[in-house]
């Protein structure tokens, strides 16, 4: 069969899971007064398109920014204005202000859905499509394989069909920008990750490696010639994208000032919730927000931050390859994610794109952190009442990632590169590494299934409210903080010897 | 077939399942409630009972072994809701409930894809071909499996008929692995089920009297009359009447036979179901309403004299024609019994293997879906899956099978008619024939195209009657005026088709020179 067939295939097979996942439930739904993601976005339509871009992220006698205010860059924020011009002629109820606050109607579920997959299938799957086709090596069924694998990854579809949000377009425009940078398209790249970053700004976790990835490649061809010009155009480029995005915001600086004060609330405390980083963890044998003021956490996390992205940056500066650049893209997502400041348990979405990249190369590692990502935010699948799509979803990713990538019949010492390991303990000779990591597979996927049975059917004890979230938050700690090293040690081994390798470089 | 097949096949079934699983959420119609009143009747009360309560509307309307299979789901639905269980809770749909029914569906198909894996085996695949993905037996399981028709029609549209149509297809494995008697008692299984089956009946009975109780022709391939094996003939006797004792038994013996007939064959429905099945009647009442438009413009019928009718408005009703003859259930069965003459004849007069058998049977089943009285659209799926194992062997066979599935798979589109399911039906129709028609071609590539210019456009054209109907129509102004001609475009536009294919397939069976042995 032709490669177009067997692509186009997949992807419809991947639109169908999406449309499966979104005929669900969203967060908030029918909980009065606050309702959840749904509504912010809803309620951001309503505001941009009742209110003269000068207000949307002030706070008004027509725009309240406690609740939802508008907190992510301009780009969202025009995104909301257009489809709330759609929304507009098909009910004007549903962006009318104040008065469509906490609007919920299965014709609206239906736009609001559609508008996601519009979205997707305008940002992120061509992305998906192309960079498998262009930039992974192996046959055409490979590619298709691992194609499939990417477009079916769960935690994204959870989180923007079933949840509600629109990842699909910031990680979208960064895949776009990693294509370009590995088509060698190095501005058209910049500009795409400058989009990316105007959409959320998150994208910050992938910003240090494109730094470096480029700032190294501008070094190796020589800073004094054509390096330089290279620095240069990808500088304007990225000051161009960004003023381009910012321009109704840069008349007035103060204008400028607060939105930068809404994208960054660092007010807000280390973190929230449950989620699987660092501080998160550690909260459950140390107190440290009771221990450290507000300030010293913020240079706290942020020391460390800096501390974990920094080995694999400087790895990149001077290697500057894609394969070294996908893997920093993993280790700094991953460093931000463990470390830094207000984490979100949906940022791990940032850590498993660049790790979907992987798939090809470290299939099992890859789908075995993807899948672990999924877990983590089991407690807010399981809020919104997407229990029977989380299931399907993950049994589905997590079959044919291994059927289809044959992830556990290749699991060699070489294949899974962990010669790294022998050099660095070689008492540990002996020991055939390749199994023990099979084991530690089945094991931790048993634990995972076991501990998504228990929070989705057990009830906690009553003097333990959060002990599942807690268990489950641990556990994917532990697998995050697994991988951040792993990967960290497979870029400063040797990089793969494979022809297409370096052609692809 | 190869040992890594079972990888493949395991993959694609476990695949489709959670594919399935996708659907939980989605639209289902009224169906859905039929069958957890089925649930609640088997359940509730005694057996004496079932087919005499009518609570509901949505009466119990199939042969008792289903009426014993809802018994059993309902043993399990217990633990899920036993509020679904109570004749009283009309259209109850708890989420428990829900997911009860749609999974109950997902895993009873277990049966088909055990008859899928079946028919694999019964198709040779080419040797040295390293290629999973252009083996016969890999196409007709993805074909088979991945029927856009049935997902549509049972996960989403809500019925049970992937457990069915495993019984009839793993009958006709059976056959065509000859063992007949099994395949004959899994057919009498199978219309104790659903007597919708009855359809293809004469197929089995033709084929069983002439090539199972007979055992030797002469040489020239008529039948030899002293081979007849009295033995055998009292073997697959004796198989069907127990099975129908099985099932018929505790009624006779309780004396409601009449009343469950009664049931089982109602017959005060109309020519055609709400939406028309693509087949001549549906032809046969546009032939009829543009000669009456024709006749009322060119003065030459009077409109006060003409009936009103009501063509598709929605209900289950009498329609009466004007112009042409109104047609009677006499007439259907008559034109039904004609139809399908010839290729039980011709089974009987040559027969041809299990192949023949398969052919009369699709004919059958195409036959009284062209002529039958108050067709439903659904029943296409009769001749596509069957037709299925022909398609991956003969490349004849392939180039009917896409005109029939296309059509016949299109038509199913009305059955959803939420704007929510939209994505649905198109992602999945445009996945199943893209793979279709590239898996088919890929596989007969070596003699040449598939199909003729003309059929090309003819499906070509089927893009601009759903882009017509699902897209524009909605949005102009006839909306309001002639809310049924989306429907009647569809179902004259595909009864085009599945005539076309009927014919063609009449064609290969009646001038077929002489079969090649494809028996194993």
């Amino acid at each position: 069969m032709q490669t177009w067939s067997l692509v186009s295939i997949c992807v419809l097979l991947s639109i169908i899971a999406r449309w499966g996942v979104s005929l669900n439930s969203y967060s908030g739904a029918g909980k009065p007064p606050m309702f959840g993601d749904y509504e912010a976005q809803r309620h951001w339509q309503e505001v941009t398109y009742n209110l003269p871009i000068q207000e949307w992220y002030f706070n008004t006698t027509n725009n309240d920014l406690n609740y939802w205010g508008l907190d992510y860059p301009p780009l969202t924020a025009y995104h909301s204005w257009i489809c709330a011009y759609l929304a507009k002629t098909i009910n004007p109820e549903w962006v009318e202000l104040h008065k469509s606050r906490g609007y919920e109607s299965t014709q609206h579920k239906l736009f609001m859905r559609t508008t996601v997959l519009v979205a997707d299938l305008l940002i992120y799957i061509p992305a998906v499509v192309l960079y498998c086709l262009y930039l992974t090596d192996g046959s055409s069924k490979k590619k298709v394989s691992v194609m499939f694998c990417f477009l079916l990854y769960p935690g994204l579809i959870l989180i923007d069909y079933g949840h509600f949000q629109y990842n699909g377009v910031s990680l979208g425009f960064a895949l776009w920008g990693i294509l370009a940078l590995g088509l060698g398209w190095d501005v058209l790249g910049s500009m795409a990750f400058s989009l990316a970053l105007n959409y959320k700004q998150m994208e910050l976790y992938h910003a240090l490696p494109f730094f470096c990835y480029l700032l190294g490649k501008c070094i190796k061809t020589g800073l004094m010639g054509r390096g330089l010009f290279l620095l240069v155009r990808v500088g304007v480029t990225v000051l161009a994208t960004f003023a381009l995005c910012w321009l109704p915001f840069l008349a007035e600086p103060s204008q400028a000032m607060q939105v930068v004060r809404r994208i960054f609330p660092v007010a807000r405390g280390l973190f929230e919730d449950k989620v699987a980083n660092t501080w998160c963890s550690l909260n459950t044998l140390i107190k440290i927000r009771s221990i450290l003021s507000g300030d010293s956490q913020l240079y706290l996390s942020l020391a460390c931050t800096l501390l974990a992205v920094l080995p694999s940056c400087i790895r990149l500066l001077t290697k500057p390859t894609f394969w070294h650049f996908k893997l920093a893209l993993v280790n700094s997502s991953l460093a931000f994610f463990l470390f830094s400041f207000q984490v979100h348990e949906k940022s791990i979405l940032l850590a498993a794109l660049p790790a979907c990249l992987l798939l090809n190369d470290l299939p099992l590692m890859a789908l075995w952190f993807l899948q672990a990502s999924t877990f983590s935010m089991l407690p807010l699948f399981l809020k919104d009442g997407l229990l029977v799509p989380y299931i399907v979803t993950s049994l589905g990713f997590l079959f044919f990632s291994i059927y289809l990538l044959s992830a556990l019949d290749h699991c060699s010492e070489d294949k899974l590169r962990l010669g790294a390991y022998n050099k660095l303990f070689y008492w540990v000779l002996k020991m055939d590494l390749a199994f023990i990591v099979r084991w530690k597979f089945y094991i931790s996927i048993a634990a995972m299934v076991g501990l998504s049975i228990a929070a989705a059917v057990l009830i906690a004890p009553l003097h333990l409210p959060d002990l599942f979230p807690v268990l489950i938050s641990t556990t994917a700690f532990l697998h995050f903080l697994g991988t951040f090293i792993h990967f960290n040690v497979v870029q400063f081994s040797e990089p793969p010897s494979r022809k297409s390798q370096k052609k692809s470089n | 077939m190869a040992a890594d097949s079972c990888s493949w096949f395991s993959a694609l079934a476990v695949g489709v399942s959670l594919l399935k699983c996708f659907f939980i959420s989605a639209y289902r119609s009224t169906d859905f409630e039929v069958h957890r009143n089925w649930l609640a009747i088997t359940h509730s009360l005694p057996v004496s009972r079932w087919y005499y309560e009518n609570t509901s509307e949505w009466t119990l309307d199939y042969p008792p072994l289903f009426a014993w299979f809802e018994f059993g789901l309902s043993q399990v639905a217990r633990s899920f809701d036993a509020n679904m269980l109570q004749v009283e809770n009309l259209n109850y749909a708890s989420p428990a409930t829900v997911l009860f029914q749609r999974l109950s569906v997902i895993v009873t198909d277990v049966v088909f894809i055990y008859a899928a894996r079946e028919c694999c085996r019964c198709v040779r695949d080419p040797k040295g071909s390293r290629d999973i993905l252009s083996q016969p037996s890999f196409v007709l399981a993805v074909l088979l499996l991945w029927n856009f028709g049935l997902l549509l029609v049972d996960h989403i549209h809500f019925q049970y008929n992937g457990f069915l149509f495993g019984f009839l297809l793993l009958s006709v494995a059976k056959h065509l692995q000859s063992q007949h008697l099994q395949g004959a008692l899994l057919f009498a299984f199978l219309l104790n089920l659903k007597h919708i089956y009855l359809y293809v009946a004469p197929a089995y009975g033709v084929y069983l009297l002439r090539s199972y109780c007979f055992t030797q022709d002469n040489k020239d391939g008529s039948i030899r009359w002293s081979s007849f094996s009295l033995r055998r003939l009292l073997a697959l006797g004796a198989i069907v009447t127990s099975v129908c004792a099985l099932s018929f038994g505790p009624f006779i013996a309780m004396g409601q036979l009449p009343q469950v007939l009664s049931r089982l064959f109602p017959f005060k429905r109309g020519l055609c179901h709400a939406y028309w099945a693509p087949n001549i009647w549906a032809l046969y009442n546009v032939l009829d309403k543009t000669l009456a438009v024709l006749g009322v413009r060119l003065k030459l019928l009077d409109k006060a004299e003409l009936p009103l009718a009501s063509m598709t408005g929605g209900l289950v009703q009498e329609f009466e024609h004007s112009v042409l003859p109104s047609v009677t259930p006499a007439v259907t069965l008559v034109c039904t019994l004609l139809s399908i003459l010839p290729a039980a004849a011709s089974i009987w007069l040559r027969p041809r293997g299990a192949r023949g058998f398969l052919r009369c049977l699709l004919l059958c089943a195409l036959g009284s879906f062209m002529f039958g009285w108050h067709v439903h659209e659904k029943a296409i799926l009769i001749a596509i899956l069957p037709l299925s194992i022909l398609a991956v062997e003969n490349r004849e066979d392939a180039g009917i099978f896409l005109i029939l599935t296309t059509t016949g798979h299109y038509s199913l589109f009305p059955l959803l008619f939420t704007p929510a399911e939209l994505p649905f039906k198109v992602a999945l129709m445009l996945m199943f024939s893209i793979f279709s028609f590239t898996a088919l071609r890929k596989l007969h590539s070596a003699q040449g195209f598939l199909l003729h210019p003309l059929e090309v456009i003819y499906l070509l054209g089927l893009v601009a009657v759903a882009i017509a109907c699902e897209v524009v129509f909605p949005l102009s102004p006839w909306q309001q005026r002639l809310p049924f001609l989306p429907l009647l475009v569809t179902s004259v536009y595909c009864a085009m088709g599945v005539c076309y294919a009927f014919l063609r397939l009449y064609a290969s069976l009646l001038l077929q020179r002489e079969d090649k042995p494809k028996l194993l």
